[in-house]
């Protein structure tokens, strides 16, 4: 099977997935097109992050696929599969360096495994990541020397360095001021600005999905119920997504408890 | 009841499947290139160097309570028999108490550290991160950890035995009286090459299962912080338990081929 269109650089389809007894994804259908910085929002916990797992490989369907320029990552061979997910780089959560390692060395993670690059060739990578996301002489630190913004910036810094074509970011902004988040809106817009990446980000930061998107989707139970470009969010009429992108508590997106204005159970 | 008898039962079977799976696939990843040689010299110095300590501390005082205990004893049964107390020190301490002593200490130092920061790896998503960087994480940080295991263990059970036998001749010497030549004949004596063959082979056998039971709860871990510790100690208890498991085993299968 081929993808649906030829700019299609990534297609979810028909997606589900069972995690610990939940049912999590309940078929998911989202194309992502080639140079687009899709931005995927929805509640704490209804599957953004497991549908990005999958995307990445680190999660397994239990049925449906993922179409990476056309090719289904799980029924290619395992060769093939590893090919093709080292096109990817992934900014994680909590950033996830390795903690045992400097900073420099968690940068050229994957060069330094593939033993095939020399030291000073190494350096210059770090050296040249490490400035785009504005930590230049950082690299003999360690880790937990960093604040968690510089850590996402490191982070972000080893996603890219093997010059990857297409970019994941896991709620890039989530516990950061105000200001370190917008930081990191500016770097991934930078990002697909320099290297003209496909770019999937899951948040549940408006502020930061209508800066760096120029797709928003919106999960809810385990399906896509809407897509469009931020302007086209801002102004839906699905009653679930305008509950969501305004932060209302009440709405028909039933939350476990609801309180009147005084305190007292509705 | 019977259904958690029953749960029980499966889980402890599905653990010892995954747990061989497990093995298999560090055996599969052994020889892939290249080599985490700074992991496994790392793993060396955690597992063996900074072990040193323990062991020497649990080692003299096995030995000077097995001297002490077993010397007063057969002063007062058998009169003239107590120049065997260096012989007895040293077979139970070479074929038995030297490799599960050793082991079971090394379980509690390096066994719960390993589980510690594989299972923060896990719960900090760096174990995901390895992948998506194309890296194997069993090629990564388990095939170091076993095979350190498998280095250090007989080297530390070992240097266990000496210090333990020289534990037991200091008490022979100074509380029992004897004469330090009796005690170190009788050693000679009784202590053939295969008792140490034994207990050499129990050690390796003690060093896959504490590396790699302990990197299988690091790698089941969930939940955060409290999740590292319960598995921790779920670790260290599975540890020991299995070691005790395995010394009956392997006690039986070399005694019989003696």
């Amino acid at each position: 099977m081929t993808a649906r269109a030829p700019d299609c650089a990534i297609e979810v389809r028909g997606l589900h997935k069972t995690l610990a007894e939940k049912y999590v994804l309940k078929g998911v259908d989202l194309p992502i097109y080639r140079g687009e910085t899709l931005v995927i929002i929805g509640q704490s916990g209804c599957g953004k992050s497991v549908l990005l797992k999958h995307i990445i490989g680190l999660h397994f369907p239990d049925t449906g696929d993922i179409f990476i320029n056309g090719e289904p990552l799980n029924e290619v061979s395992a060769g093939k599969r590893r090919e093709i997910l080292a096109s990817f780089g992934m900014l994680f959560q909590g950033a996830a360096l390795f903690d045992s390692l400097t900073v420099g060395e968690n940068v050229v993670f994957r060069h330094i495994q593939s033993r095939r690059y020399s030291k000073k060739e190494m350096d210059r990578i770090v050296a040249e990541k490490l400035d785009m996301v504005g930590l230049p002489g950082t690299a003999n630190l360690k880790p937990a020397e960093l604040s968690g913004g510089m850590q996402k910036r490191v982070g972000l810094a080893r996603a890219i360095a093997a010059d990857p074509e297409v970019i994941l970011y896991d709620e890039p902004t989530t516990g950061l001021d105000p200001i370190m988040a917008d930081q990191i809106n500016d770097l991934i817009l930078h990002m697909k600005k320099m290297l003209k990446v496909t770019s999937i980000a899951v948040t549940h930061d408006m502020v930061s999905a209508y800066k760096i998107a120029d797709r928003i989707s919106m999960l809810y139970n385990g399906q896509v119920i809407e897509t469009g470009t931020p302007r086209q969010i801002q102004t839906t009429s699905n009653p679930y997504v305008k509950q969501f992108i305004h932060g209302d508590a009440y709405g028909p997106i039933t939350t476990v408890r609801s309180f009147g204005q005084n305190g007292r159970r509705k | 009841m019977i259904r958690a008898v029953g749960s029980v039962t499966i889980s402890f079977f599905s653990q010892i499947g995954e747990i061989s799976i497990l093995l298999a696939e560090t055996a599969r990843n052994i020889f892939r290139r290249p080599f985490p040689k700074r992991n496994f010299f790392e793993q060396i110095v955690k597992i063996g160097w900074s072990s040193l300590p323990v062991t020497f501390f649990t080692a003299v005082s096995t030995g000077a309570i097995l001297a002490l205990q077993t010397g007063y004893a057969m002063m007062s049964m058998v009169k003239g028999t107590e120049h065997y107390v260096g012989g007895i020190v040293a077979l139970s301490v070479v074929r038995e108490l030297g490799p599960v002593l050793c082991a079971i200490m090394i379980a509690g130092r390096a066994g719960s550290g390993i589980t510690a920061e594989i299972g923060t790896m896990k719960v900090t998503e760096q174990i995901d991160a390895l992948i998506t960087l194309s890296s194997n994480p069993v090629h990564y940080l388990i095939v170091p950890r076993v095979l350190a295991g498998i280095v250090v263990l007989p080297i530390l059970t070992l240097f266990t035995d000496v210090v333990a036998i020289l534990g037991g001749m200091a008490v022979a010497f100074f509380e029992l009286g004897m004469n330090e030549m009796q005690y170190i004949d009788t050693t000679i004596d009784m202590v053939s090459m295969t008792d140490i063959n034994v207990g050499v082979v129990k050690s390796v056998v003690f060093g896959v299962l504490i590396t790699l039971i302990a990197s299988f709860q690091g790698f089941r871990t969930q939940g955060g912080a409290e999740g590292v510790g319960k598995s921790t100690t779920r670790s260290v208890v599975l540890i020991c338990m299995s070691i005790l498991f395995f010394d009956y085993i392997l006690s039986s299968v070399m005694t019989t081929g003696i």
